[in-house]
């Protein structure tokens, strides 16, 4: 038997590690790298809680995050892609042309 | 024995994912980041989740962390440079506070389930080949979200096409 609660610790570690990545990351691919990070962190809840109670809606929705996961790296890769080709740099510092 | 092995998977996976943030070389931050797919979808082994756990390897470090990989490659992209005077209120603040909200959840996590366990054998509830029911699950209660899913791929697939064209 291993509680439940490790498993949402862990789930709640790994998703603090991908927030913080994210904030402090200043190249775009590594932050985006934590976002993938934090919704692997969800995951782990989802499917704890789905054995938890003994159900399987939860991997179910693990499906469909990751069926959304692999949609936001297609496009978001090619937004990198774009952004490099427009600007020549991976720099989120950098890319502030909206900024006010 | 099982939560040896939780405790392994988990360590691992906490690990690897602290090192995403100390190397400084996007290539180093994937491969880290490949390690803890592989060592969560451990996890979900363990939790008889076996489908997840495939689609964790296939659909997460087969294809997204390839993809990332490839990009990084395609770029060429090199070490993250020091910013010596941005960084400073993260620096400062960004880490206790990191600590806290861990300390947080883990003081609310353990207050509401302090002991209840998880099963890990399967005795009880007989879930061990459930990639049957979920793929049944899929097609009848979650029908209407499944078909969802194929058009936000068909809209990704789109997207990741415009995306790539040569003016933009």
């Amino acid at each position: 038997m291993i509680p439940l609660g490790f498993y949402l610790l862990v789930s709640a570690i790994l998703f603090t590690i991908g927030a913080f990545g994210f904030l402090i990351k200043r190249n775009i691919i590594t932050m985006f790298m934590c976002i993938e990070l934090m919704l692997n962190a969800v995951n782990l809840s989802f499917v704890a809680f789905a054995r938890y109670y003994s159900l399987l809606d939860g991997q179910v929705f693990v499906f469909f995050v990751m069926a959304v996961a692999a949609a936001e790296a297609a496009v978001g890769l090619g937004i990198i892609v774009a952004l490099f080709r427009n600007r020549q740099t991976l720099n989120v510092d950098e890319t502030n042309l909206m900024k006010w | 024995m099982e939560i040896a092995i939780f405790l392994l998977f988990a360590g691992v996976a906490i690990v690897s994912a602290a090192n995403i943030l100390i190397q400084r070389h996007p290539i180093y931050s994937a491969l880290s980041l490949i390690v803890t797919f592989i060592a969560l979808a451990g996890i979900y082994l363990q939790m008889h989740a076996e489908f997840i756990a495939v689609m964790q390897i296939v659909v997460y470090t087969g294809a997204i962390m390839v993809l990332f990989i490839f990009v990084i490659m395609l770029l060429n992209a090199g070490a993250e440079q020091r910013v010596p005077d941005k960084v400073h209120v993260v620096k400062y603040f960004g880490l206790p506070l990191a600590v806290l909200f861990i300390v947080e959840t883990g003081l609310i996590v353990s207050s509401s389930f302090s002991n209840e366990g998880i099963a890990v054998e399967s005795a009880s509830i007989n879930l061990s080949g459930n990639t049957q029911l979920i793929g049944k699950a899929l097609y009848t209660q979650y029908a209407l979200p499944f078909e969802v899913t194929s058009l936000l791929l068909l809209v990704a697939i789109v997207g990741a096409i415009v995306m790539a064209k040569k003016e933009l």
